[in-house]
């Protein structure tokens, strides 16, 4: 039956709701997540998500090493960040509890596995006494449920491994919280019945379960429950749910079918870069060579040899792997061939925070390779933004023969929203221009982009040789002629500060003038947003701008910087965007900086914003 | 073999002055390789050399084809893209003993495991040349070189044993010094479908002159080489006289040429190619062709297999019907 068809109380409106879901490595949480994630957005609302996972696998069970934890923000309006505090915490464990009991808001929801709270598990999460008695969780709505017992009941007759009717248990929370927000269960019911359609006993126990979750919330009426949060108004169109990773792999294929170039992908197994390659290994049918190369640096020295032979050649890493084939992307850059670099930024320096977010590999980008060695660097902003970035970035590379590096990162990469789906026709082609003329011939003679001709093997009377050795300006044989290297050196330099040319007009969002510019890039861009839409509401006047483009830096920076009385730059380092300002354009800030591996919550940037404003507005009556 | 292309060894030669040093065993390479060339038939415009670094690596420069002087050790995975991306193009891989083995190794054993169609030359000196002098991983053990003055404590690489371990599919050594049967090799390798390893003795007359003398001079090449071929007894000597027979242990032993093993390079089981690539002096050093199998190349697998995604798909592999794949909704109400 359809558990949504049965009567309910009245539900109450609300415009949005943060729903955080954490429990262990092993107890499903993303998939949970997830799950609710799409409804949501079949639902219409606008949403963010922040999966947060530890990098083991499977940590020592119950310990708050091995928490893992799934963050949704979803509403009727637009959506910017997955929110700063959770409105309903679903904990399935004391472990869990722990570590994410801080963020709850006062006075939220939390919904707790009474079952998991034993002598042990309370030990071994760090309790010196049982929150469930001891009073220190009177601030919150409390939902204590025995999931290990109520699941267990619902299973009954199924025939059910009891170690499997436990792992039921996820869905059972799923079950409660659809109930919590008045969602339609028919299209999880179908999900399940799908995902687990290979172990029947399975797939009726998840959905027996989740049922019993639905009924559990509905039979009890728990706190002040339901909710119901209406579909967001959004620009008209055709909208799918999109994960970060997703989006880049879409976006290559597209740049690829736009450009009639077969898309060749070199990758090595990094978290959190992989899923790229695995969403692209789906695709093979449409022209694709997905390569699991044997390390970083044959993954992209793979691509470079697939570009020389004319293929859209591409790789993706974390930063580890970045610094492993820095060697090979200079190399690309003498050699002058199309080539796309996905960084999926995480913790560093070194093997760092594999499964957290961090904005630290932009110097590593810009500058972090041996010589002159100058290449465009593109950062997306969320995850429906992926597609758009990394299209860019392949018809740069294409257009202008040079690798290109696309910063995602971990929470870019991990989490999901609504993405409008671009119209197909109306994405422009990619002309790959390739040479086949062997009249006049020179393997680095230039076009007005000052690109060279692509010259592919299989094209009679172009047979060339390119390599790492400097080149003549025109034939391109070796050549150790100082004033050719410095000419070179030049040339290089300038084709690739030209592409600024042809970017689109900077847009400021907010007021055009006024106490605070915010600079940002990346993923912070919805705490931003969000941030200094607030600080605007409470009365500061800001600006902001987000830069895609990170080099070369957009024309009409300095201009707009002029029209406000101080800048903020927030990074989640610690302000490489800020000394990359300065250098490269003499632009003075005030950083605000975070390295936790998380995401900034709004308030931070809000409060930073306001600080700043406030300090400017002091200084200025002091003046005056 | 007559070209019907009508292409000759000018065509293949480019218009750049040779580099190397006067003496140096690459000549003879190169003036061999561009010979060679043209009984291949096919278009020089579907023919790449990918070299990565060292002085050996300086050979796409010399060859009239496409060509990629990549970056140190890594031709194969350079060449691997390439090969994976067209499959239709015949690629060389030319590198060096530091080149393959050092810096390079990790390439090498995996573009042979995946038995990826290059025809690897190795131009093996057992030196490096072109930093100028320091002990490389085919260095005898106890060599004195400009790195070690007082002489390696680290073995060296047996390139074949290294191949064969990697399940290389095509394993020969040859001499730089013996353009006959050096471009016998070479033409079984450049005719090999799949990963095809050759390793060849070349002199550096600069910084390890004579490495190959005792083996491969003239007045010592019958005793202490032994010129393997398929079907053939293993006899070596000025008069065939010697042969190797099945010892014990798991060992070749010297013996009359009457009793001699008969080679089989298509063996599946590489004991054999094994245990001849494993001879030490006093043993003679074999040359020739220690394995030839053959095998679906990664290359040919990986299209075959989107050929039958292809096939196999009922969508169609519209850009449109990719993005619109999975749970998609539109904001006008109706749920898609």
């Amino acid at each position: 039956m359809d558990a949504s068809s049965a009567p309910r109380r009245a539900a109450r409106n609300l415009e949005h709701a943060v729903v955080r879901f954490a429990g262990d490595s092993g107890d499903g949480m993303q998939l949970t997540g997830t799950e609710f994630t799409r409804e949501a957005a079949m639902h219409g609302n606008d949403l963010a998500t922040f999966p947060d996972f530890p990098a083991e696998i499977r940590a020592p069970a119950g310990t708050t090493a091995g928490v893992s934890g799934y963050q949704i923000q979803f509403a009727s309006h637009e959506v910017f960040s997955a929110g700063d505090q959770p409105d309903t915490l679903v904990a399935m464990n004391p472990a869990a509890l722990k570590v994410h009991l801080q963020d709850l808001k006062k006075g939220g929801l939390l919904i707790l596995n009474e079952a998991a709270f034993t002598e042990g598990d309370l030990k071994r999460a760090g309790w010196a006494a049982n929150p469930l008695t001891d009073h220190s969780l009177d601030g919150y709505r409390l939902i204590q449920i025995d999931f290990e017992k109520l699941v267990s009941l619902a299973v009954e007759g199924l025939g059910l491994p009891t170690k499997d009717a436990a792992r039921c248990k996820n869905f059972f929370a799923l079950g409660l919280v659809f109930w919590l927000y008045s969602r339609e269960t028919k299209r999880e019911e179908e999900s399940i019945k799908s995902r687990f359609a290979k172990t029947p006993a399975l797939a009726q126990g998840n959905l027996r379960a989740f049922k019993a979750g639905y009924f559990y919330g509905e039979t009890t009426e728990a706190a002040d429950a339901p909710y119901q949060i209406a579909p967001a108004k959004l620009q008209h169109g055709r909208y799918r749910n999109v994960m970060g990773s997703t989006g880049l792999a879409l976006g290559l294929i597209a740049a690829a079918q736009k450009s009639g170039l077969r898309l060749f992908f070199g990758s090595y197994p990094i978290t959190p870069a992989s899923d790229v390659l695995h969403e692209l290994a789906k695709h093979r049918r449409f022209g694709i060579t997905t390569f699991q190369a044997e390390d970083e640096i044959a993954a992209v020295a793979s691509a470079i040899g697939a570009a020389f032979g004319g293929a859209l050649g591409a790789t993706a890493s974390s930063g580890p792997g970045m610094a492993l084939k820095s060697e090979a992307i200079g190399l690309a850059v003498i050699v002058e061939l199309p080539l796309v670099i996905i960084n999926a930024q995480r913790g560093g320096p070194s093997t760092g925070l594999p499964t957290k977010t961090e904005q630290s590999d932009l110097f590593q980008a810009v500058y972090g390779r041996n010589g002159e060695c100058p290449l465009p660097v593109l950062a997306c902003r969320s995850p429906a933004d992926c597609f758009d970035t990394v299209f860019e970035a392949a018809r740069i590379a294409i257009e202008y023969r040079t690798p290109v590096i696309v910063l995602s990162d971990g929470a870019i990469g991990n989490g999901t929203e609504p993405w409008l789906l671009p119209d197909v026709d109306s994405l422009p082609a990619i002309d790959p221009k390739l040479a086949v003329d062997p009249a006049g011939f020179m393997p680095y003679s230039r076009d007005e982009k000052l690109a060279r001709p692509w010259a592919i093997p299989g094209t009679p009377g172009l047979e060339h040789r390119v390599g790492g050795l400097e080149k003549d300006f025109v034939t391109g044989n070796v050549s150790y002629d100082p004033q050719n290297h410095e000419r070179m050196t030049h040339v290089r330099a300038e084709k690739v500060a030209r592409i600024a040319d042809q970017y689109p007009p900077l847009q400021v969002a907010g007021d055009p003038e006024g106490e605070v510019l915010v600079i940002s890039w990346g993923g912070t861009y919805g705490s931003v947003t969000q941030g200094m839409m607030e600080a605007r509401a409470a009365g500061a006047r800001v600006g902001h701008l987000h830069l895609r483009h990170i080099f070369p830096l957009p024309h009409g920076l300095v201009d707009i910087v002029a029209r406000y009385r101080s800048v903020l730059i927030p990074e989640l380092n610690l302000g490489q965007l800020r000394l990359h300002l300065r250098g490269q354009l003499g632009i003075e800030s005030q950083g605000l900086n975070k390295i936790q591996g998380k995401p900034f919550h709004v308030a931070e940037v809000r409060a930073a914003i306001e600080a700043l404003a406030m300090k400017v507005a002091h200084a200025r009556r002091e003046i005056a | 073999m007559t070209s019907l292309l009508k292409l000759t060894k000018k065509d293949f030669t480019s218009d750049q002055e040779v580099r190397w040093c006067p003496g140096c065993g690459d000549f003879a390479i190169l003036a061999m390789v561009q010979k060679l060339m043209p009984e291949l038939n096919i278009p020089r415009e579907n023919i790449v050399f990918v070299s990565g670094i060292g002085c050996s690596s300086r050979f796409p420069y010399y060859m009239n084809t496409y060509g990629f002087h990549g970056i140190h050790g890594r031709a194969p995975a350079i060449a691997t893209g390439l090969k994976m991306a067209r499959p239709e193009l015949t690629v060389f891989v030319v590198t060096g003993d530091g080149d393959s083995l050092s810096i390079g190794g990790n390439h090498l054993i995996h573009a042979l495991r995946r038995n990826i169609d290059l025809k690897i030359l190795l131009f093996d000196n057992r030196i490096y040349g072109l930093t100028k002098g320091q002990a490389s991983p085919t260095s005898e053990l106890g060599k004195k070189t400009k790195s070690s003055p007082f002489g390696t404590v680290d073995r060296p690489f047996n390139p074949m044993t290294l191949a064969l371990g990697a399940g290389a599919t095509f394993v020969a050594r040859t001499v730089a010094s013996d353009t006959a049967h050096m471009t016998q090799i070479l033409r079984r390798a450049a005719l090999h479908k799949g990963a095809a390893f050759v390793e060849i003795w070349q002199n550096c007359p600069v910084f390890n002159d004579g490495a190959f003398d005792d083996w491969s001079e003239r007045d010592v090449r019958e005793e202490q080489l032994i010129k393997l071929e398929h079907e053939k007894p293993l006899v070596y000597g000025k008069a065939r006289d010697k042969g190797l027979l099945i010892g014990g242990g798991f060992s070749l032993e010297r013996g009359s040429a009457a009793g001699a093993l008969v080679h089989d390079e298509a063996r599946d089981n590489v004991a054999l190619a094994m245990a001849l690539a494993s001879l030490e002096p006093p043993y003679p050093q074999p040359v020739g062709v220690l394995r030839a199998v053959s095998r679906p190349t990664v290359d040919a697998l990986a299209r075959e297999q989107e050929l039958e995604l292809a096939a196999a798909s009922t969508k169609p592999a519209t850009l449109e019907s990719l993005l619109n794949s999975g749970d998609t909704w539109n904001v006008s109400g109706e749920i898609g």
